[in-house]
C-alpha cells in the first residue's frame, strides 16, 4: 500500500540525493517525490509517496531513517489523516481545430484549463487528486496524447491537524504524541 | 584573528582534543599537511589509505575517543572506502578528512578529482562538502559531535584545495546547530513500567549484550541489572567485554559460531532483554523460529532498529546507560536457579564436546593457540582480528574480562583489519600488551603497514594462524558445496622473511612444544614481533549455525574417538 509522508528538510545542496539515496538503499520504492521552498528559507518539504508493503512497520522504518539524515528536521505520516492532495499534469494533445471543442469540454468538466493552443495540438493543464488526473488521462487518451509530464503529489493535512509521528525524542516530539511502537504489532 | 583553512582545520582537531592522526598526503590536501608542522598533533604516515581508516577505527575502539584519518582526493580518498564502511558497520566514531580539487574544478573531472561526498553518502553518518575555509570550523566541529553522540559513526569531511589555502576570520564555535539532529536519550516512565511488568512474569529470561553497552558505558549498569534480577548475560561478537567472561551469569557468544548452550538458552527463553544490539542475521538464526516463546524488550539508541528484524514487545529508545539507570530502581531483585540449571545442563554437555579437552595430538590448532595467548597474556591484552575461522576462535576463547579490549570487524567483516587496526589501538593504550590474531589470508591484504609498525616503534604483536587456506570460505566449502574447494588454496609467503624484510622479528611455530617459549619470546621483545603458526589445516570453526537454520539447530564438532 502507499504510504505518504511529508518531510520537512534543510535547504542545502545535496538533501535531495540524501533522502532519495536512502530509500534506494533500504530498498523501498519510491512512488512519487515532490519537494520545494517552504515560507522558510531554510527549510524545504518534500511529499514523498512510497509502496510500503508492510504497513505501520515500513512507514516506522522509513521516518526513523529519515530523521537519521542529519538534515530531516521533521516527518509526518499523512496517509490516513484528513488532508488536502495535489497533483498537477501538463498533457499535451494532439488535435486540430474539428475536435477542439471536444477537448475543452472535457477541460471544463475536469476544471482543467487549456493553457497553450497549437495548430495541430493543445496543451491542458489539470491539477487534483491522482484519481482525477488519471481519469482525465483516459478519456484524452483516444483523442492522442503526444506529451506528459506531472509534478508528483503534494499533500498538506487539513486545519490543525497533524500527521502520524512514530519516530519519538528527534526534534522535540515526545513519546505521548507519537504512536506507540508496541501497539504496531503485525 | 584571520587564518588560512588550512591552519583552522589544525585549531580545531587541537581543541577537539585529537593527539594523532592517520594519513596520507597528496596533491589535494598538501596546505593541511603544511599547516600541520606548527600544531602537537602526531601524524602516522601509513602505507595504504585503507591502513589509515582502519588504525583510526582501532584507536577510537580502544581509547573510546573519535579517531581521525587523513587522505587526498580521487584514490587516497577512495582507498579509505573500506574503512569507512567498516567503521559505519561497527558505529566507531572516525572523522575521515579527505582533500578535494579547487571549488571552481569540481565536476570537470579535474585530475584525481573523485565525488567523494557521492561514494560514502551511504557509509557515513554524515559527510560534508567544503567548498570555502570560512566553512571549515562550523563543519570540524558538527562532524567531531555527530561522530561520538547518538549512535556513534564515521564523518567524512571533504575540503576543496582553495578552502584550505584561503583565509578567512577563525572564530572556534561555541555550540552546534543541528536542528535535524537530536538524538533521543531516555525512555518514558510508562514504557519503562511495560518492561518491569514483562521482567516481573519473566521465568527465563535472557540478556543479549550488544555493542552499545560498551559505546555508551554500561558495563556497570549491566552487571548491576543482571546481577539484581539473576538474568545470564550472551553476547554477540561486538558485545565481548562488556561483561567480564568469567562471571557465573556469563554465556559468552551468541549466534553462528556462538556456544551452543547460549543460543539454546536464547530458544528457549521466555524474555529477551536486548541491550544495545541489532539482531544481525549472523546472531539470529533464520527469524521464523527465533525464541519463539520470549517476549522482547529492546533498549536501542538507534529509533531505525525498532523491528527491523526482530518485532519487539517494548520498544526503549534512549542512551543504554541512562535508560538502565532508570530501569534498575524499578525491578525488584529475582532468582532464576531453575532456568540457571537448565543452562548449566546444555554447558555440560557442550563441554564434553569442547576442544579444549582435547588430548595433545602434535598439532597446532588455533583455538588452542588463542588460548595459549590468553593465558600468557593473563587474559589482559587488547586483542584485534582478521576476519575468518581465527576470529571466531578468538572471539571463542579468549575470554575477556573488560571492554575495549576485543577490537574486530563485525558487521562489515573486513579481511585486512587485524594489523593497522592494532597499530592504531596501541596509539591508545601505549601501556598495554596489544595482539592482532591474523589469518595468512587477511594478513597479507594489509601487511605493508608493518614498515609503519616500525617507523612508529608501535609494540603490536602479530600472530598469523597460517592454514594455507582461505579458512572460512574452505570450511563452508566443505560443508555447504560437497568439499569441492574453489579459489581457497593459499600460497603464502615466507612470513617470516617477509617480517624481517621490514625488520620486525620474527619466528615460525610448527610444534606445539615450542608455542608456550614462542609466545613468551614475544611477549618480551620490544615493538613489532610477527609470529607465524603452521596450524592443522582443515580444521573447522564448531559448533555452526547454517545460513537459513534455526539458531538451535548447530553443526556441532564431531565427538572425538
Amino acid at each position: 500500500m502507499n504510504y505518504t509522508f511529508i518531510a520537512l528538510v534543510e535547504n542545502k545542496p545535496g538533501v535531495l540525493n540524501r533522502v532519495a539515496s536512502l530509500f534506494r538503499r533500504r530498498n523501498f520504492n519510491i512512488e512519487s517525490l515532490a519537494v520545494g521552498r517552504t515560507d522558510n528559507p531554510d527549510v524545504s518539504r518534500m511529499t514523498i509517496v512510497v509502496d510500503c508493503p508492510n504497513g505501520n512497520v515500513d512507514a516506522h522504518r522509513i521516518e526513523a531513517n529519515l530523521y537519521k539524515l542529519v538534515n530531516v528536521i521533521d516527518v509526518q505520516d499523512v496517509t490516513h489523516q484528513p488532508s488536502v492532495t495535489r497533483d498537477l499534469a501538463l498533457i499535451k494533445v494532439q488535435v486540430g481545430p474539428e475536435r477542439r471543442a471536444e477537448v475543452n469540454g472535457l477541460a471544463e468538466i475536469f476544471r482543467a484549463h487549456i493553457v497553450d493552443v497549437a495548430a495541430d495540438s493543445v496543451i491542458v493543464e489539470v491539477t487534483g487528486t491522482e484519481d482525477k488526473i488519471e481519469g482525465m488521462i483516459e478519456l484524452l487518451r483516444p483523442i492522442g496524447i503526444v506529451e506528459m509530464v506531472r509534478t508528483g503529489q503534494v499533500s498538506m493535512t487539513r486545519g490543525v491537524t497533524d500527521g502520524v509521528r512514530r519516530v519519538a525524542g528527534t526534534n522535540g516530539n515526545r513519546y505521548e504524541d507519537v504512536l506507540e511502537l508496541a501497539e504496531m504489532a503485525p | 584573528m584571520k587564518k588560512k583553512g588550512a591552519e583552522i582545520v589544525w585549531e580545531c582537531l587541537v581543541r577537539e582534543g585529537v593527539e594523532v592522526v592517520f594519513g596520507y598526503p597528496g596533491g589535494a590536501n598538501m596546505p593541511i599537511y603544511d599547516a600541520m608542522l606548527n600544531y602537537p598533533v602526531h601524524h602516522v604516515l601509513v602505507r595504504h589509505e585503507q591502513g589509515g581508516a582502519h588504525m583510526a577505527d582501532g584507536y577510537a575502539r580502544a581509547s573510546g575517543k573519535v579517531g581521525v584519518a587523513m587522505a587526498t582526493s580521487g584514490p587516497g580518498a577512495t582507498n579509505l572506502v573500506t574503512g569507512i564502511a567498516t567503521a559505519m558497520m561497527d558505529s566507531v566514531p572516525v572523522v575521515f578528512i579527505t582533500g578535494q580539487v579547487a571549488a571552481h574544478l569540481i565536476g570537470g573531472d579535474a585530475f584525481q578529482e573523485t565525488d567523494v561526498t557521492g561514494i560514502t553518502l551511504p557509509i557515513t553518518k554524515h559527510n560534508y562538502l567544503v567548498t570555502r575555509a570560512d566553512q571549515i570550523a562550523d563543519t570540524i566541529r558538527e562532524a567531531f559531535y555527530i561522530a561520538r553522540s547518538g549512535r556513534p559513526g564515521p564523518v567524512l569531511i571533504d575540503i576543496c584545495k582553495n578552502a584550505q589555502v584561503e583565509s578567512c576570520e577563525f572564530v572556534y564555535p561555541e555550540d552546534v546547530k543541528l536542528p535535524g539532529y537530536q538524538p533521543v536519550t531516555r525512555s518514558p516512565r510508562s514504557l519503562l513500567d511495560q518492561a518491569v511488568g514483562l521482567i516481573e512474569r519473566a521465568k527465563k529470561p535472557i540478556i543479549l549484550c550488544g555493542h552499545g553497552v560498551i559505546m555508551s558505558k554500561a558495563e556497570e549498569e549491566l552487571m548491576q541489572f543482571a546481577v539484581k534480577t539473576q538474568t545470564p548475560v550472551a553476547s554477540t561478537l561486538l558485545g565481548l567485554g562488556a561483561f567480564p567472561a568469567s562471571h557465573p551469569l556469563s554465556l559468552g557468544m551468541m549466534g553462528m559460531h556462538g556456544e551452543a548452550y547460549t543460543n539454546m538458552a536464547i530458544q528457549n527463553s521466555d524474555l529477551i532483554l536486548a541491550f544495545g544490539m541489532r539482531f544481525d542475521d549472523r546472531v539470529t538464526g533464520t527469524l521464523k523460529t527465533y525464541a519463539p516463546r520470549a517476549r522482547k524488550i529492546h533498549i536501542e539508541i538507534d529509533p531505525s532498529e525498532i523491528h527491523k528484524n526482530v518485532f519487539v514487545d517494548v520498544p526503549l529508545v534512549g542512551d543504554l546507560k541512562t535508560v538502565l539507570t532508570d530501569l534498575i530502581p524499578l525491578v525488584d531483585e529475582y532468582e532464576h536457579d531453575e532456568w540457571l540449571a537448565e543452562i548449566q545442563g546444555w554447558k555440560d554437555e557442550s563441554d564434553s564436546r569442547s576442544i579444549m579437552n582435547w588430548e595433545d595430538d602434535g598439532k597446532l590448532y588455533v583455538a588452542h593457540l588463542v588460548a595459549d595467548i590468553w593465558k600468557a597474556t593473563g587474559g589482559n591484552a587488547i586483542v584485534t582480528t582478521d576476519v575468518g575461522q581465527h576470529q571466531m576462535w578468538a572471539a571463542q576463547y579468549y575470554q575477556l574480562e573488560k571492554p575495549n579490549r576485543w577490537i574486530t570487524s563485525g558487521g562489515a567483516g573486513t579481511m585486512g583489519f587485524g594489523l593497522p587496526s592494532a597499530i592504531g589501538a596501541w596509539f591508545a593504550a601505549k601501556d598495554q600488551e596489544i595482539w592482532a590474531i591474523a589469518g595468512d589470508g587477511g594478513f597479507q591484504m594489509t601487511a605493508a603497514e608493518l614498515t609503519t609498525a616500525v617507523q612508529e616503534g608501535a609494540n603490536v604483536k602479530v600472530a598469523i594462524m597460517n592454514n594455507n587456506f582461505l579458512g572460512m570460505v574452505r570450511q563452508w566449502q566443505e560443508f555447504f558445496f560437497e568439499k569441492r574447494y574453489s579459489a581457497v588454496n593459499m600460497l603464502t609467503p615466507d612470513f617470516v622473511k617477509l617480517a624481517e624484510a621490514h625488520g620486525v622479528p620474527a619466528r615460525r611455530v610448527t610444534k606445539r612444544e615450542e608455542v608456550d617459549e614462542a609466545i613468551e619470546w614475544a611477549r618480551k621483545t620490544e615493538g613489532p614481533v610477527v609470529l607465524e603458526f603452521k596450524v592443522e589445516q582443515e580444521d573447522a570453526v564448531y559448533p555452526m549455525v547454517p545460513q537459513g537454520a534455526a539458531l538451535h539447530e548447530m553443526i556441532r564438532r564431531p565427538v572425538k574417538a
